[in-house]
């Protein structure tokens, strides 16, 4: 079929088929999630081989989600995943555009090999660090309730400490602060701005955009932490989802359990995505300015 | 007091330096533009009196105060930026009071400063509007009334009109002049447009290169221009420049003339030159008028004629194949290859230097 470049809509419709067939692909996987969730382990077996995967048919109950709360305390996981993500990308955001607020404008010795160095820190695969900063968590000393501790295995700030700033996060900020129109910063510097004015009355509000792109990749990377909760918390009480994962392989798998629990903890990601949409949509549509 | 002084101030970007050693004093209250070429310093030394480039060398004084090491918002100065520089995610009225709000003012202290602003720059309407909402005109207005609200010893206009088409460009260029005599504040403006330069100034400081060549009222400039250089920068069209021979020299005048030109004497306003040297002589293309055949100093050939209306713009190929403009303030009718014969005043007439 030969298509007429000047035909709008036929080039409209291909296109839109094009995305459908994109967005399906993306969402076939957390249909099956969502549909076996409901479904006795027999059944789902037998339905991952036809169409009926995708489907809400044959024997649907709840029983799956009140067995997934009998094996793990779901509560408790999805609460600690929440509230250590939730810490990291604000603290993250807050520390992360600071430095970058730094390495853009303000004027110090050494400014620029320092942000060569914060870059190149990209590079460092996780996996390689994480032992040499388990010895170094293991021993750090702590001043909380109980006074002095060494150590801060199993507890919520050896997830949320250590992830706070990253290369990434700064390299983000430092490139959209590089954007914004530096007679902006001067302006307010003339008006008798302090620095610190400047970054929350002046860059702050207008760094919407990349704010919300942080703030999404940030919790995308801590809620599917993984390794590092598996081997600094030891116990139940400070668990994150993903290591309760681990709880439905357990001698005999009940792969409904594993959807449910699945379905569970997909819930928090879709509530952060659509609120920071939102946020995203509105940011854009308040910068929209030139001069 | 808002005096501003420069003393030996230079400026350097490593081993660059765009301001090489500037004298500069502003009295309180006058209307100073500094005027030159892209690259000659102009927005350097604006912006290091609001205090936003470091000063390498000399003192920067405001009101007797040296203020080199001080903090921008220490110096009592407000800036008007050629992009505007208001803040998009405030209304016209938060950005108004931005410097207000900073300083800590109060409520009904910022409204009245913010009313009286928009007052004076006639948007009172506009004050819940956003700068998306907004003309260029209006944006620029808004730019200013935050500099008007604080009250500074002293403004700081950085190519504003820049950015504005024509007819808007004089608009807001008679609202500034208005504006500077209603606030009678010391107000430092920087352009590159000769019309807004002649037009708004007190004093005129020219600069070429990091360097002062001339610093004086508008038409001390354009009567008694000390250099080649602004002589040629200020009036449009710009001065014409003729390389002369000098066939006589005596005290303050010297007898010059060349192919095209019938000799001439001229007054050397004390400038140095050699009998059997060269020299440049200047005039403006507006001094120049039609002479009878026989009865010219200047003889060409007309290149080009533009009928202005008002005025009529004539190229001239002079027999020395040089060319010249001559502006008539009448509508004249030309062909090209017309032969031209021109006079001019001697005394309006500027003999420079070969090397400026």
């Amino acid at each position: 079929m030969v298509i007429n470049p000047d035909n709008y809509g036929l080039r409209l419709f291909v296109r839109y088929l094009v995305l459908c067939l994109i967005a399906l692909i993306f969402i076939f996987p957390l249909v099956f999630m969502i549909n076996s969730s409901f479904k006795p382990d027999s059944q789902l077996l037998a339905d991952t081989s036809s169409l009926r995967a995708f489907l809400p048919v044959g024997d649907i109950s709840l029983d799956n989600y009140f067995g997934a709360f009998q094996r793990a305390p779901v509560g408790l996981f999805v609460f600690n995943s929440v509230l250590v993500t939730g810490m990291t990308v604000v603290l993250s955001l807050l520390i992360c555009s600071l430095a970058a607020f730094s390495f853009t404008f303000l004027r110090w010795k050494g400014r620029d090999v320092m942000l060569s160095i914060v870059i190149a820190t990209l590079i460092i695969p996780f996996e390689i660090i994480a032992i040499p900063l388990l010895l170094l968590v293991s021993k750090l000393p702590w001043i909380g309730l109980n006074g002095l501790e060494l150590g801060w295995l199993n507890t919520y700030r050896v997830q949320i400490i250590p992830w706070i700033a990253d290369g990434l996060t700064i390299f983000l900020f430092v490139q959209y602060f590089k954007g914004l129109p530096g007679e902006l910063i001067e302006a307010s510097r003339v008006e008798g701005a302090s620095w610190w004015q400047v970054y929350y009355r002046v860059v702050m509000p207008l760094s919407g955009p990349v704010l919300a792109t942080a703030a999404i990749l940030k919790f995308l990377v801590m809620y599917n932490q993984y390794l590092w909760p598996l081997i600094v918390v030891q116990q139940e009480n400070h668990r994150p989802v993903m290591v309760g994962l681990g709880y439905f392989f357990q001698l005999n798998v009940a792969w409904g359990e594993v959807m449910a629990y699945l379905t569970l903890i997909t819930v928090p990601v879709l509530i952060f995505y659509l609120f920071l949409q939102r946020a995203f949509i509105a940011s854009i549509a308040s910068t929209g300015v030139k001069g | 007091m808002a005096e501003v002084s420069f003393k030996g101030v230079k400026k350097s970007y490593g081993r660059v330096d765009v301001v090489k050693g500037v004298d500069i004093h502003i009295n309180d209250g006058e209307f100073v533009v500094f005027i030159g070429p892209s690259g000659c310093g102009k927005s350097t030394l604006l912006r290091m009196i609001a205090g936003l480039e470091d000063i390498t060398e000399g003192t920067l004084e405001i009101g007797g105060r040296v203020v080199n090491e001080l903090q921008p918002k220490e110096r009592g100065v407000a800036m008007v930026f050629q992009s505007y520089a208001i803040f998009p995610h405030m209304t016209v009225r938060e950005n108004m009071a931005f410097g207000l709000t900073i300083a800590g003012a109060s409520k009904p202290e910022k409204e009245q400063k913010v009313a009286e602003a928009a007052r004076i720059l006639q948007m009172e309407h506009l004050l819940d509007r956003r700068p998306s909402q907004l003309s260029g005109g209006q944006r620029q207005r808004v730019a200013i009334g935050r500099a008007i609200t604080r009250k500074p010893a002293v403004f700081l206009f950085d190519e504003p009109l820049s950015n504005l088409d024509a007819a808007l460009r004089m608009d807001m260029r008679m609202e500034i002049g208005r504006l500077r005599r209603q606030l009678g504040a010391t107000m430092i403006y920087v352009t590159h447009d000769q019309v807004e330069a002649m037009t708004l100034a007190d004093r005129i400081v020219v600069l070429k290169d990091g360097e002062v060549m001339q610093i004086g009222a508008p038409m001390e400039l354009y009567h008694e221009p000390a250099n080649r250089f602004v002589a040629g920068f200020l009036g449009a069209p710009s001065m014409n420049f003729l390389i002369v021979d000098i066939l006589d020299l005596d005290g303050e005048a010297a007898t010059v003339g060349n192919q095209s030109l019938e000799p001439i004497r001229v007054a050397t306003r004390s400038r140095p030159f050699r009998k059997g040297g060269k020299a440049i002589l200047g005039i403006r293309p507006q001094y120049l008028r039609e002479a009878p055949s026989g009865k010219g100093m200047l003889h060409g050939t007309v290149a080009l004629a533009e009928r202005l209306g008002s005025e009529t713009v004539v190229d001239l190929m002079l027999r020395d194949d040089r060319e010249l403009i001559a502006a008539f303030d009448e509508d004249k009718i030309f062909e090209p290859g017309d032969a031209l014969e021109l006079i001019f005043d001697t005394a309006l007439a500027h003999l420079f230097p070969e090397d400026g």
